[in-house]
């Protein structure tokens, strides 16, 4: 071994003794931002950002994933598959608990995933090749698909699948139920108070089955709606954790600067938010591909993440995020460069047709951005008119169709069968309808493609297969890939382990605690 | 009185019916609802859960059926349900009424007593240093929107001092009780109200300033100081009087808008009252909610109108109610 690498080494381990040494302290307070207030806790019924932020803490999934997405046990402690990949059966822990102290079993997941399923739109789309769920004995859940599924394992998390107490919720009215507004789960906490406008409060679950865990005694999610004054409470002391994305990234610089601030981009890894621009593939100028090609060399795509993102997340190179299954950097490249974009615009014959851009309205961050790409297509000389709305008005445009081009961030979910494919197959066309494939890009080979990769085995075949359908759409455009967003999660230094999954601060508090 | 009292109130319950007709086709003019909104947050939109978003809502019934729905409701004092937040929408509004009334009431207060002080000052002094300091100050209170003040507050106070609490209600797991907690609204309640009264005060400072010394010029002014009044009463008793007129009007229509300002308040200082419910309910088009909260701001509004006429009658016993 050279010397180098053995001193390497050797440094590396004593640097990292005192932390293996540090040990967990127990108690404490956790003061932490939601942005937007939830408008439900009910992880099952409600399934937006904040609703899971608030709610990992109480509800639990069957599986959970480390940051490179393999699979670990939570309220499954194993599991196995058969031969043919068509029988995935559980084994659950023993001796979990409801928050009210009723048992948890196998007949909690058999009813969660019959109430998910008329309830969670992603669920039910991810449960569609299941053919039966039987539970042979109160610890052990057999899933036997109509096909081998790739991506099954990947749909347990608690946001895709949280658990649900059927003691509490079979036979009522769902929408109605009072435990909507109190929730019970098997999580590390329990919710215990929330005062609508001002803060929810979960408190450390005693009888938690994993011993000597959550280490914090309570977390406060304190609710402040402007962006300025989510800042200035974490710079005053107030809060302790900004959750990703709770203040503009222009502030970003400035409160990591600050003493015993740590600033972390992981914990995105299961999500992999891929920033795009919707491009109306039927009409007008954008229908032809070398319109759409002269829009990515146009974009100025390191700008946007060295300045408006400070720098973090990556360039995208195509459909799939780099962090997620099967994703390959050997495509068609789309380096900045206007006058191959000014090219190809006049080899397309484009004369200045007017053409709509649709910014995101999720506040200053997304506003400039959409001013950055503005300004980089009129450089090339097209003809751009910004059209302002709100969230609702946005959404409601792109679902009807009636944009040219719109920003956009999805979730891909660590498989291109959860998250990639339905954003291009042309059976996803659907009028009145969001996050499917709204730009209208028709390929009978790319929706082989998918159809195939999903139910492919064994690996190697899929990875062939969607490698080649990342070839085929970053050659088509049907869409403007931008960055693979990271939003930085900004907490005090003493608050530890905090991100230890791929769905980081939405994967609830049971590892943190505070270093006081 | 009482006739006078009765039908101003028949009155503002037909000008409130047809509010609610008139908002509930409104709100329904912006793109995108309730469905929309929520399937958008879930990252996941398939026809079925729109459709289900849709029929829970109420929203694939005939405009007309539900426009007869909600004011069946409403006439039944029945502001409906929230099913974006799961409660019904008199819990919710009731819920941060008082938050609201706390804020608008005390910034009321502080902008009505300041601006009448001020502006009385600057009438009696008209010319001087002291009246051009105090117009230049309300002028810039006018002038300044009110999320800068706020924002300047904060860092100023919050950040740089470290004197006021720069959001919220009460100290969050402070569990204070009593005489300490009332103390630690206050605390929180400082800069909100201050922000949202400054504004206010301004115009009442300058409408006083004005009307004061429009009185002074009349003859009974000049007759008081024949008599050898002394001028604290002549200021006080003859010219205040008369000149508060036009400011008990503004005022009147102020405590409207100060519901409407509360919006921008109560976000940038994360006051839990009802004009970021109202806030909130538009950007998700939340219909009911907002609704709801228009109608209560409506009767608000009518109900300080009414309120306005009363103490018309009493600073003015020349004023008669016509019945």
């Amino acid at each position: 071994m050279p010397k180098r690498v053995l001193l390497g080494l050797l440094l590396a381990c004593g640097l990292a003794a005192p932390a293996l040494a540090q040990e967990p302290k127990t108690g404490g307070t956790i003061n932490a931002v939601i942005q937007p207030e939830p408008p439900g806790l009910m992880l099952a019924l409600v399934q937006n950002g904040p609703t899971q932020m608030v709610s990992g803490n109480i509800f639990e999934g069957l599986l959970r994933y480390s940051p490179k997405l393999e699979p670990q046990p939570e309220l499954a402690e194993s599991w196995s598959i058969s031969e043919d990949a068509k029988t995935y059966t559980f084994k659950l822990r023993k001796g979990v608990t409801w928050h009210d102290g009723k048992p948890f079993t196998a007949a909690d997941v058999l009813f969660s995933i019959e109430m998910l399923k008329k309830t969670h739109a992603r669920a039910r789309t991810n449960l569609a090749q299941v053919d039966k769920i039987e539970a042979p004995d109160d610890y052990t859940v057999v899933f036997t698909l109509k096909q081998p599924f790739g991506p099954f394992l990947g749909i347990f998390e608690v946001g895709s699948m949280p658990m649900v107490p059927k003691h509490l919720y079979e036979g009522t009215d769902w929408k109605t139920n009072p435990y909507n507004n109190a929730p019970v789960g098997t999580g590390p906490f329990m919710f215990k108070e929330w005062q609508k406008g001002s803060f929810i409060r979960l408190v450390k679950n005693p009888n938690y089955y994993e011993k000597g865990k959550p280490y914090i005694d309570e977390i406060y999610w304190q609710i402040i709606p402007d962006a300025a004054a989510r800042s200035v409470a974490y710079e005053t002391g107030k809060v302790d954790v900004l959750p990703g994305g709770s203040v503009e990234n222009f502030d970003v610089p400035r409160l990591s600067k600050l003493k015993d601030t740590c600033v972390t981009g992981a914990g995105w890894e299961f999500f992999s938010p891929l920033a795009w621009l919707w491009l109306n593939n039927r009409q007008g100028p954008l229908a032809d591909k070398r319109v759409r090609q002269a829009i990515m060399y146009a974009i100025d795509r390191d700008f946007a993440k060295d300045v408006i993102w400070n720098g973090l997340g990556k360039v995208a190179t195509g459909p799939s995020a780099s962090t997620i299954k099967y994703y390959t950097d050997d495509v068609k490249k789309y380096p900045f460069d206007p006058a191959k974009a000014k090219a190809l615009l006049k080899e397309a014959g484009y004369k200045g047709e007017k053409i709509r851009l649709l910014p995101l309205a999720y506040g200053e961050t997304w506003q400039r951005w959409g001013e950055a790409v503005k300004q980089n297509l009129q450089d090339v000389g097209m003809n751009i008119e910004t059209i302002a709305t709100d969230v609702a008005g946005g959404n409601q445009k792109i679902a009807d169709w009636d944009y040219d081009i719109a920003f956009t961030y999805l979730y891909q979910y660590g498989d291109p069968a959860l998250g990639v494919g339905r954003n291009y197959i042309s059976s996803n066309i659907a009028k009145g309808q969001m996050f499917n494939n709204v730009e209208g890009y028709t390929n009978p080979e790319i929706d082989k493609l998918f159809a195939d990769g999903a139910v492919a085995t064994p690996d190697s075949k899929r990875k062939e297969i969607y490698e080649k359908a990342q070839k085929i759409l970053v050659e088509d455009v049907p869409v403007a890939w931008m960055l693979e967003l990271q939003f930085p999660t900004i907490t005090r230094c003493k608050v530890k382990n905090l991100i230890t999954t791929a769905i980081g601060v939405n994967d609830g508090f049971k590892d943190a605690w505070l270093d006081k | 009185m009482l006739s006078f009292v009765a039908q101003r109130v028949v009155k503002g319950v037909i000008v409130l019916l047809a509010i609610v007709v008139l908002n509930f086709f409104l709100i329904r003019l912006a793109p995108g609802d309730p469905a929309m909104v929520m399937a958008g947050e879930a990252g996941a939109s398939d026809q079925v859960f729109v459709k289900q978003l849709r029929e829970k809502f109420g929203l694939d019934k005939p405009l007309p059926e539900q426009l007869f729905i909600y004011v069946k409701g409403v006439v039944g004092l029945d502001l409906g349900f929230s099913f974006r937040q799961q409660a019904p929408v008199a819990k919710l509004i009731g819920e941060r009424l008082p938050a609201t009334l706390l804020l608008t009431l005390t910034a009321f207060a502080i902008s009505l007593a300041l601006g009448i002080l001020f502006g009385t000052f600057a009438a009696r002094f008209a010319g001087t240093f002291l009246d051009t300091g105090i117009t230049v100050f309300a002028l810039i209170f006018y002038a300044m929107p009110i999320f800068w003040v706020a924002l300047m507050g904060i860092l100023l106070f919050s950040v740089a001092f470290d004197w006021l609490p720069s959001f919220g209600y009460e100290t969050v797991g402070a569990n204070l009780t009593g005489l300490a907690h009332a103390l630690d609204v206050a605390k929180h309640l400082i800069m909100p109200a201050m922000t949202l009264g400054l504004f206010f005060m301004a115009t009442y400072t300058r409408m006083t300033r004005a009307s004061m010394l429009e009185v002074k010029r009349l003859d009974f002014v000049k007759t008081a100081r024949a008599k050898g009044l002394s001028d604290a009463v002549i200021q006080r008793r003859h010219v205040l009087r008369n000149a508060l007129l036009p400011v008990v009007t503004l005022a009147g229509v102020h405590s409207g808008t100060l519901i409407g300002g509360a919006v921008i308040t109560e976000t940038v200082f994360a006051w839990p009252g009802i004009g970021r419910l109202m806030y909130d309910a538009l950007l998700q088009r939340d219909y009911n909610l907002l609704l709801g909260v228009f109608v209560i701001c409506s009767a608000m509004v009518l109900i300080f109108n009414l309120i306005t006429d009363l103490v018309y009658r009493l600073v003015d016993p020349r004023i008669e109610f016509a019945s």
